[in-house]
């Protein structure tokens, strides 16, 4: 009664010809336990399951996951969150490569994050102690800075999936936001320029997918519009 | 920045204002055609080419029917850019769309004064 239909996509590109999804049962006795831990007992039995994994509370954003069909922090989704009818599906991040089972090759993803230059830059000389803020200045950086990059967003996103290589991203875009919303950083001007093509930004059609699934409740799509508003504001 | 040549303005921004402002003129255009068609229950020919005879009515639809054109090609670009990943049959697909969209603005405008 207590045993959970656990299904896994499973791919060893060294070993198999194509993906798989792996049966597994196991006993949860009852208890609402995370999905990461039905990972780690599974880990248990069989050594040659690979996902990834580290700070097991949500704030590493290693083990970002399809969980019955939403992506996830495997850490922080408890089976009450998503299990259906007694039934788990794990499958890996939606739309970039996988290197084996539930870890996919996260390249393209850093790649759109370093595009938008994700540091402060800032060309006046430094002041003796520190570049300072006003609260309100401050308050901005709200709901922007809390990203810790699992890739959950921008892997639920089909915009991200049909141009993984032209399109920022949600999670890209939320970063670009953040800096361009910096009362310290001096680029907005080059940030902007970089941005006004039909692709990086324009190329979100306000699915809001992102929305729905980041772990940490942000909102890259108000983000979005927020560097909408700051282009128009720009060029017209 | 990625460079893209076929698409309506060069720019993401001005194809994105350019969709905006262009859905809201259709949407005014055909509430004005509903609006038209349904206080004017026994319409006849004269009466429609009446209406198409007047210049701001000629002005409105000319308006209409560039945004028509603007607005599909936006629209159709965008999902050729999507969809299509092989160079050949995108730009092929895109030269039928850009043709098509051009053959209806200039047939559109025939009518519009020919009548």
């Amino acid at each position: 009664m207590s045993m959970l239909q656990v299904s896994i996509y499973r791919y060893n590109p060294e070993t198999d010809s194509a993906p798989y999804m792996q049966e597994y049962q196991v006993d949860t006795q009852g208890r609402d336990l995370m999905v990461l831990n039905i990972l780690e007992m599974l880990k248990a039995e069989d050594t040659t399951l690979a996902y990834r994994r580290s700070c097991r509370e949500g704030v590493c954003g290693s083990d970002g996951m399809n969980m019955n069909g939403k992506n996830g922090l495997a850490c922080i989704t408890s089976l009450s969150d998503v299990v259906k009818n007694n039934k788990l599906v794990l499958r890996p991040l939606p739309g970039l490569p996988v290197v084996r089972d539930l870890a996919v090759d996260m390249g393209l993803f850093y790649k759109q994050y370093e595009r938008i230059q994700p540091y402060l830059q800032n060309d006046e000389p430094a002041p003796a102690i520190e570049r300072l803020q006003s609260p309100e200045e401050r308050d901005k950086l709200d709901g922007l800075y809390e990203c810790i990059l699992c890739a959950c967003c921008s892997t639920s996103c089909p915009s991200f999936w049909w141009n993984p290589d032209k399109f920022v991203g949600p999670a890209g875009l939320l970063q670009s936001y953040r800096f361009l919303a910096d009362s310290r950083d001096t680029a907005t001007q080059a940030r902007l320029a970089e941005l006004q093509d039909p692709f990086s930004v324009f190329r979100c059609r306000g699915i809001m997918n992102c929305v729905a699934v980041c772990p940490k409740g942000l909102n890259p799509t108000r983000a979005i519009g927020k560097i909408r508003d700051m282009l128009l504001a720009n060029a017209t | 920045m990625v460079t893209n040549i076929t698409n309506l303005g060069r720019s993401g921004l001005s194809d994105w204002l350019i969709q905006r402002v262009s859905a809201v003129i259709l949407a005014l255009y055909t509430l004005f055609i509903v609006a038209y068609l349904l206080f004017n229950p026994g319409l006849d020919y004269y009466t429609w080419s009446g209406l198409f005879a007047q210049t701001w009515m000629r002005i409105f639809s000319l308006l209409a029917f560039i945004s028509l054109a603007a607005h599909a090609w936006i629209g159709l670009w965008t999902v050729t850019t999507d969809y299509m990943k092989s160079t050949g049959v995108r730009v092929g697909t895109q030269l039928v769309i850009i043709l098509a969209i051009f053959v209806f603005l200039v047939w559109g405008i025939l009518v519009l004064w020919g009548a």
